[in-house]
């Protein structure tokens, strides 16, 4: 499919509740050559209920994929939960094994005018930037480098696992493409303990007691690193780890203030774009990046 | 105390044909799944190899009535590392999926499953947000996308939670 231009794919929770990472990813792709286009009638991926009905949470997510396709376009994705459930449903139509399914699938999207062959791929935003753009090319473009800023990356579940469905992109269990993403914008990444743990948001309206465990488990050991800030690209562990920072407040009594960037927050930073209007970065956070607290 | 005459010997065969369930009787309860699992780790009471004893011994009520099978936040640390390829997050799939045709759908998946039927998004984007978008010259999105009603309505998830059976 032609190069360079995708369907950008926003999903239920970064327009609501993630307007900075939209903002900020819409401007460095802007930046960087890379051609998003609008698709009013995307809706929600369908992930949020794979544990309620099988062939409903795969029809929803083909009749995304079918309306991508539609227009010859693959997706870039931005939150790693709805990254991973389109990808598995484009796998499920690349499966020869799995032709049942796909009949079945498609027999439910015919009566909306909808039908997915399979062609139209998804990625994740971040990995759209390793594998188009190429760290080279975002280091010729950062003229504002991050230096001394100390970073602790959260890299989510589902932008690597399962592996099965990523094609080799990145190791499961040890990753490192965020933290050469954050290596380019002349920050430094920091490895720490348990960095892959799970950010628990997938069980939160079940039990919000044992996620809110998680996430303190992991603050705990982003602190002890003395990390400046954490980086992650997906909108619900943003949740998690920033919003759930004030309930850890209110219970344990404990303040963490460890601020949370979207990356293209940080990348556009180091690319020179406006703080506040174009990414979205509040005054007290800019300080942190800028060392200037 | 679970008596042999209580279990549903069938049970592991029916959770097979499942969604996700295809590798369930592959486990030979290692437990690397426990031991990698960020839930277990913070909750004891959420052990997969045991929910997964219990799915192939035959414990069907026990297993579909219980909340432990909500519990997985779905990371596929265990899918990823499991030496017998069971595809745990998966058959946690398929335990959902067979608990809400058994008519044990929690309340909170019931108000996700409102929330798409009434607006096609889990969360509501409501004139607030569409005004931040023109302000920042970002196309505006539409407050409601009808297709996934259309869809979840043909795929027949309603009769799923109102106890489709087991087909």
């Amino acid at each position: 499919m032609s190069e360079k231009k995708y369907a950008i794919y926003l999903g239920c929770t970064v327009p609501v509740r993630a307007f900075n990472y939209e903002l900020s990813m819409r401007k460095v792709s802007a930046k960087l050559g890379i051609e998003l286009v609008d698709i009013p009638e995307f809706g929600c991926c369908g992930y949020p209920i794979e544990g309620v009905h099988y062939d409903s949470s795969m029809s929803i997510a083909a009749m995304n994929l079918a309306l991508a396709e539609k227009q010859g376009l693959d997706i870039i994705a931005l939150c790693s939960a709805c990254t991973g459930h389109l990808t598995k449903v484009q796998k499920l139509f690349e499966n020869p094994d799995k032709v049942k399914d796909q009949e079945r699938i498609n027999s439910i999207l015919k009566d909306s005018g909808l039908q997915y062959t399979g062609k139209s791929k998804v990625r994740h935003f971040a990995r759209v930037l390793i594998e188009d753009i190429g760290l080279d090319r975002l280091k010729e473009a950062v003229i504002q480098p991050l230096e001394g800023v100390r970073i602790a990356p959260h890299y989510g579940c589902h932008y690597v696992k399962p592996s099965s469905i990523f094609d080799g992109f990145d190791d499961p269990i040890h990753p490192e493409t965020l933290d050469l993403l954050i290596e380019a914008t002349g920050a430094t990444y920091l490895d720490y303990q348990n960095r892959m743990q799970c950010c628990g948001g997938g069980i939160l309206a079940i039990n919000e007691e044992t996620p809110i465990k998680m996430v303190k488990a992991k603050l705990d050991n982003v602190q002890k690193v003395e990390a400046d800030a954490m980086t992650l690209i997906c909108p619900f562990c943003n949740i998690m780890y920033d919003e759930m920072q004030k309930a850890i407040k209110e219970k344990y009594e404990i303040d963490y203030n460890i601020p949370v960037f979207f990356y293209p927050q940080l990348l556009g930073l180091a690319m020179g774009l406006e703080p506040k209007k174009d990414l979205g970065i509040r005054k007290k956070q800019l300080a942190v990046l800028l060392k200037t607290e | 105390m679970i008596k042999d005459t209580e279990l549903d010997k069938n049970f592991k065969n029916e959770f097979a044909e499942e969604h996700g369930g295809e590798n369930i009787k592959r486990c030979f309860t290692c437990g690397t799944c426990s031991v990698v699992c960020p839930v277990f780790d913070q909750e004891e009471s959420f052990d997969p190899r045991k929910i997964i004893r219990m799915i192939v011994l035959g414990m069907r009520e026990e297993v579909l009535k219980s909340e432990m099978i909500w519990l997985c936040s779905g990371c596929y640390s265990c899918y990823e590392l499991c030496p017998r390829d069971v595809k745990i997050t998966n058959v946690f799939s398929a335990a959902r999926n067979l608990a809400v045709k058994e008519g044990h759908t929690p309340p909170a998946m019931r108000t996700s499953v409102d929330f798409l039927n009434k607006q096609g998004r889990l969360l509501e984007v409501s004139d607030f947000e569409n005004t931040v978008r023109e302000k920042n010259e970002i196309p505006t999105l539409d407050l409601t996308v009808p297709r996934v009603k259309e869809i979840l309505k043909k795929a027949g998830i309603q009769e799923a939670m109102d106890g489709g059976g087991s087909e």
